[in-house]
């Protein structure tokens, strides 16, 4: 009786470290692509990555060299306009769902964000090729924006809404106290000791949408030179990295690779340094 | 719950009637704020609506025989989106296959079962992989997965279930299976992180009551923990598999973009997104032009339908969690 009940333990025991390592394993296999994504981007894209690469504009086929810059310079611009409409929109209503909402509207505001998050990057581009680039008649710098920034609406609008509702109620009630009116106290006081969060939301969406490359293809729709107006197409680093990615040519792979290094580069950066400006994060106040 | 929230509210109040120096201030800034909120709701009107309108002929024109015909032909004007429906369903239930365990396990791994130390590090690295752009896992998809899965696990498979129609005909690369493949790379942070919060949730009564009675580790995991978070975790896969049915990029390089409705894994198919993605810009008509709308507005219900589930499920989760802390 006794051996059988030990041997039944014994059996237990070896059960459950038995399900901790295929629990291990699987939490291998879901960071494997992680790394397997990174060492072939450096193998294959750091051999292509040379002073050209950030410099020139895009070789034609066949033609040797060459590189991203006016994808380079096309992403930073499209991130600009996105942000120009996503940021003010983002931040104010997640004021608002922090500060000033009824906890009926608030849940359904809160709801309908979540939704909007999982609205596929896709429908973005089809939506605003119906809105402005059938409306006037072409692919523009400001269509791809406008994609961008609709994307970034309720993702900025959620972070905010959290880091706000962290500030302690006592910072809002001294400002009050000593006649400061509430919205003066919400912009100084408030935001201002939210305001490591709120950027931390911002750089997020910046880097999620960065990355797009779906909501462009037929809003800002790539460009192989400089960009002059913003009414006109433009390039951008995933779309480029996309249509060489995708083309038949030796040359153009290898600078996706080159391209994609420097993509992922930019994006991991921004979360790292999202890391680090939240580390300190559950220490102090926000 | 209730009762704080009432008091914070009423404090709100008294507050605001104590403050009052500048009412215009005040009532433009709130006015402000509001109609920045109410954004979400726009973009949720605008989206129907602009989808609606700009494939109204095409609905008219083709109604529900768009749904379920399979005739793709734009220079006969013959749209039927079956083929996309089709390739959207499978690639994202073969992902949910791979993800759906994997994410829970990982889940479990991170909030029950690691060493504690390993746990921060190992959800770092998660949300490292959910940032990584769709067009570059894409790229990697087509350089170095494809090669690689046409090379040892697709053979394998051929020869262990080529008796199935499933895992028969001859192997390309670009397939189906590559497809899930890559969507269930895409969607596997995601999964893991809301079940990690879903299980992050569950009340450590629970643990110690299994604890309590001699439970193992495992044991807890299973009779306490998982199966108290059951409905979450199920929240968790809808939301899954809202993500898997929009991912565009990365299935579009690696799924080889054939509108067929076949058997076979290793042939090649395509989806709404990446039908979108692909022949937008090459509609020359004004009647392709339409039906790609329709496709996107197709797409546009599924996912939202597939996200408020999701929310649901999530939400009435967070609600009974909340109010159980409570009392």
């Amino acid at each position: 009786m006794k051996t059988k009940r030990s041997g039944n333990y014994t059996w237990r025991k070896i059960k459950s470290a038995l399900a901790s390592a295929i629990a291990f394993i699987s939490a291998v296999l879901v960071i494997a692509p992680l790394g397997l994504v990174f060492f072939h981007l450096v193998v294959n894209g750091a051999s292509s990555l040379n002073w050209d690469f950030f410099t020139k504009l895009p070789a034609p086929v066949g033609a040797v060299g060459g590189g991203m810059a006016n994808a380079i310079v096309g992403s930073l611009e499209l991130l600009a306009l996105a942000g120009a409409i996503g940021i003010p929109i983002g931040v104010l209503g997640g004021v608002y769902l922090a500060e000033y909402g009824s906890a009926r509207i608030n849940s359904v505001l809160r709801f309908l964000a979540d939704v909007l998050n999982g609205v596929p990057s896709i429908t973005w581009g089809v939506v605003v090729y119906g809105m402005v680039v059938l409306r006037f008649k072409g692919f523009s710098t400001y269509a791809g924006g406008l994609a961008l920034g609709l994307i970034m609406i309720p993702l900025i609008l959620r972070t905010t809404e959290e880091v706000i509702l962290l500030v302690p109620n006592g910072y809002r009630e001294a400002a009050l106290a000593l006649g400061v009116s509430r919205w003066k106290t919400i912009v100084h006081i408030v935001m201002k000791t939210a305001s490591k969060g709120i950027i931390t939301g911002i750089l997020l969406a910046l880097a999620r949408v960065g990355g797009e490359t779906a909501p462009l293809l037929f809003t800002a729709f790539g460009n192989r030179f400089w960009n002059h107006s913003l009414s006109q197409p433009i390039a951008a680093l995933p779309l480029q990295i996309f249509t060489y990615a995708i083309s038949p040519y030796d040359d153009w792979h290898r600078q996706a690779w080159a391209g994609a290094l420097v993509l992922v580069t930019g994006v991991f950066c921004v979360n790292i340094l999202v890391r680090i400006l939240t580390r300190g994060h559950t220490a102090s106040v926000v | 719950m209730a009762v704080a929230a009432s008091i914070a509210g009423e404090e709100r109040s008294v507050q605001a009637r104590m403050a009052s120096p500048s009412r215009f201030g005040d009532k433009a800034f709130e006015w402000l704020t509001l109609a920045m909120a109410l954004a979400v709701v726009v973009l949720i009107i605008l989206i129907g609506w602009q989808l609606w309108i700009g494939s109204s002929v095409a609905i008219k024109k083709f109604g529900f025989h768009f749904l379920v015909t399979s005739t793709w032909d734009p220079v006969a004007e013959q749209f039927g989106a079956l083929p996309f429906i089709y390739g959207t369903l499978v690639s994202s239930l073969i992902a949910l296959l791979i993800a759906v365990p994997l994410g829970i396990a990982t889940a479990a791994y991170l909030t029950e079962l690691a060493p504690l130390w390993i746990r921060q590090p190992l959800t770092s690295l998660i949300e490292m992989l959910a940032a990584i752009p769709s067009v570059i896992l894409g790229l990697w998809g087509i350089f170095v997965m494809i090669p690689w899965l046409r090379d040892y696990p697709f053979p394998w498979l051929k020869r262990l279930f080529g008796w199935t129609p499933f895992f028969s005909g001859p192997i390309y690369g670009p397939c189906m299976l590559a497809g899930g493949i890559i969507i269930a790379v895409m969607i596997l942070p995601i999964i893991t992180s809301v079940s990690r919060e879903i299980l992050r949730s569950v009340p450590d009564l629970q643990r110690e009551a299994a604890y309590g009675l001699g439970a193992t580790r495992w044991e807890a995991t299973r009779i306490a923990v998982l199966s108290y978070a059951k409905k979450g975790l199920f929240g968790a896969v809808i939301l899954g598999l809202g993500r898997a049915l929009g991912e565009t990029m990365a299935v579009t390089m690696v799924i080889g973009n054939t509108p067929q409705i076949a058997a076979s894994l290793f042939k090649p198919g395509y989806t709404l997104a990446s039908v979108l993605a692909n022949e937008f810009t090459e509609a020359t008509t004004d009647m392709y032009l339409q039906a790609l709308f329709e496709i996107g507005l197709v797409l546009f219900g599924i996912t939202i339908l597939v996200n408020l589930l999701a929310q649901l499920l999530l939400r009435t989760i967070a609600t009974t969690s909340a109010t159980r802390a409570v009392q």
